[in-house]
């Protein structure tokens, strides 16, 4: 299948501080990539230049054939984008939200009506649909976010830890939504935790410093250490390699 | 265009989901009647005419124009929205206008429920309706002009109070530049030239023939092209600092 998303040596800099360094990577559709880092490694702001809210410094992001600089509309169609904290409008109802969305999507029809009501009952948020949003708990926010990106079945989905705030079950379901998501779209998620690489990525992507450290499956991720454990891997790759630059 | 007509729809409804759009007429209706009928003598005048109550119109939207814009974009910012909202598939240029028009159909909203002042009057005596008409366009299309300003400031921060105090500081200058005091200054040693070009900046230069009911198209080119230079700026503004 086609790559929908192509970066060529993308660097962020803001002033002094250098957040991205040439990084390159390609997502195919039917990947899920699992995109790893220390705090402040340049997770996020990698994230945010591909669905067009940062410009790079230099490099470029091909999404779906689309240059995100000269064709941002066409990218941001293509893309559902659950940005870091799942941001929201507040004082609007979870239901008011997600047809503000489908109405910036423009789902017409019946399309719209189904898709909202799969996405309602997939990520389950049938109980606080008539809630407004900042009174919802963490987790239920995080899944609004979720079901706004995921509302007009975009090929790429680019999500900024989607089970943070979750609780074990919720983590669990949304892993399952993932995966079941995977086969046919390119999905790039962000995590802290190591096991999630392991239950639904097919790809992890290591970067530090934002200098990208490693790019693999997970069980050649997992092979990095000599007790066969993902965390010790991770701890392997991002702190020796800090040590040597 | 589709995008525009979303965000406005959003944007307008916001108003009034929270207390913010109440608490606003509220005020504004409150301000309009005591300006009219204290400092403004509208009982003693014996005139049946508006004049009173248009009068005090730029002064009233100088405070509370800039409570309405504070938050047109310093929300966004603060609450990270922008984020989302920048990474939806819509232009900064339809967003910027949806945002704006949104916030005047609110003003026009305020501004149509002051009509029991309109009764008032009609009851009282026999005012020249379309002088009241024309002057309600004028007043509305002047708050359209302090809008634009205070939507612009907006995006310049994500604290509401500074977007407030900088907004209210340029709108007053917008409309002190065409008092005498402020002429004095330029008129000792400034061509006529300068003179006039600062005191064409002001509102209440624009506002005086409005409010007699005399709509100048030099008037409406003058609020059109402050509204669209500032809008202007704002979408310049989120272009490049959407981020910080």
């Amino acid at each position: 299948m086609s790559q929908a998303i192509k970066i060529k040596s993308l660097s962020k800099s803001f002033g002094q501080i250098h957040a991205v360094r040439d990084v390159s990577f390609d997502v195919n559709r039917g990947e899920v990539l699992g995109f790893l880092g220390p705090n402040g490694a340049g997770k996020s702001t990698t994230m945010k230049m591909i669905t067009g809210f940062l410009e790079p410094t230099s490099g470029t992001v091909e999404v779906d054939g689309h240059d995100v600089l000269e064709n941002p509309l066409s990218v941001k169609r293509s893309v559902g984008y659950l940005p870091e904290g799942a941001p929201a409008y507040g004082e609007m109802t979870v239901k008011n939200f997600l047809n503000f969305i489908a109405d910036i999507r423009e789902l017409k029809g019946s399309t719209r009506k189904t898709r909202l009501d799969e996405v309602i009952e997939t990520i389950n948020i049938q109980n606080v649909i008539d809630q407004s949003i900042e009174t919802l708990s963490k987790g239920y926010k995080r899944r609004v976010g979720l079901a706004q990106a995921i509302l007009h079945d975009p090929d790429i989905l680019i999500l900024d830890e989607p089970t943070d705030g979750l609780d074990p079950n919720q983590k669990h379901e949304v892993r399952n939504l993932i995966k079941k998501m995977a086969k046919e779209k390119a999905i790039i998620i962000s995590t802290h935790i190591l096991e999630e690489v392991d239950a639904v990525c097919s790809r992890a992507i290591i970067i530090s410093s934002g200098k990208l450290l490693f790019d693999g499956t997970p069980g050649e991720l997992i092979a990095k250490s000599e007790q066969g454990d993902i965390d010790h891997a991770f701890r392997n790759i991002t702190t020796l390699k800090s040590i040597e630059t | 265009m589709n995008g525009l007509l979303s965000i406005y729809k959003r944007e307008f409804t916001s108003y009034f989901v929270t207390p913010v759009a109440y608490v606003f007429i509220v005020i504004f209706l409150f301000m309009t009647g005591v300006f009219t009928f204290y400092l403004g003598a509208f009982y003693e005048s014996n005139q049946a005419d508006l004049e009173p109550f248009f009068r005090f119109h730029p002064w009233l939207y100088l405070f509370l124009i800039p409570a309405i814009s504070m938050r047109l974009w310093s929300d966004e910012r603060k609450s990270g929205s922008i984020e989302l909202l920048m990474t939806l598939p819509v232009s900064i240029t339809d967003a910027v206008v949806a945002k704006y028009l949104a916030a005047w159909s609110f003003t026009a909203i305020a501004l149509i429920l002051t009509f029991p002042m309109w009764i008032t009057v009609n009851y009282l005596g026999e005012p020249d309706n379309a002088v009241i008409l024309a002057s309600y366009i004028g007043s509305l299309i002047m708050a359209g002009g302090f809008l634009a300003i205070g939507s612009c400031i907006s995006a310049l921060t994500k604290s509401q109070v500074i977007s407030f105090v900088i907004s209210v500081v340029i709108c007053f200058m917008f409309i002190l530049s065409g008092f005498p005091m402020v002429l004095d200054l330029f008129e000792s040693w400034a061509p006529q030239a300068v003179v006039d070009a600062v005191a064409s900046f002001s509102f209440l230069t624009h506002f005086t023939s409005i409010k007699k009911g005399v709509i100048d198209i030099r008037d409406v080119i003058y609020f059109a092209a402050l509204i669209t230079f500032w809008l202007y700026v704002n979408v310049v503004i989120i272009e490049n600092k959407k981020a910080d």
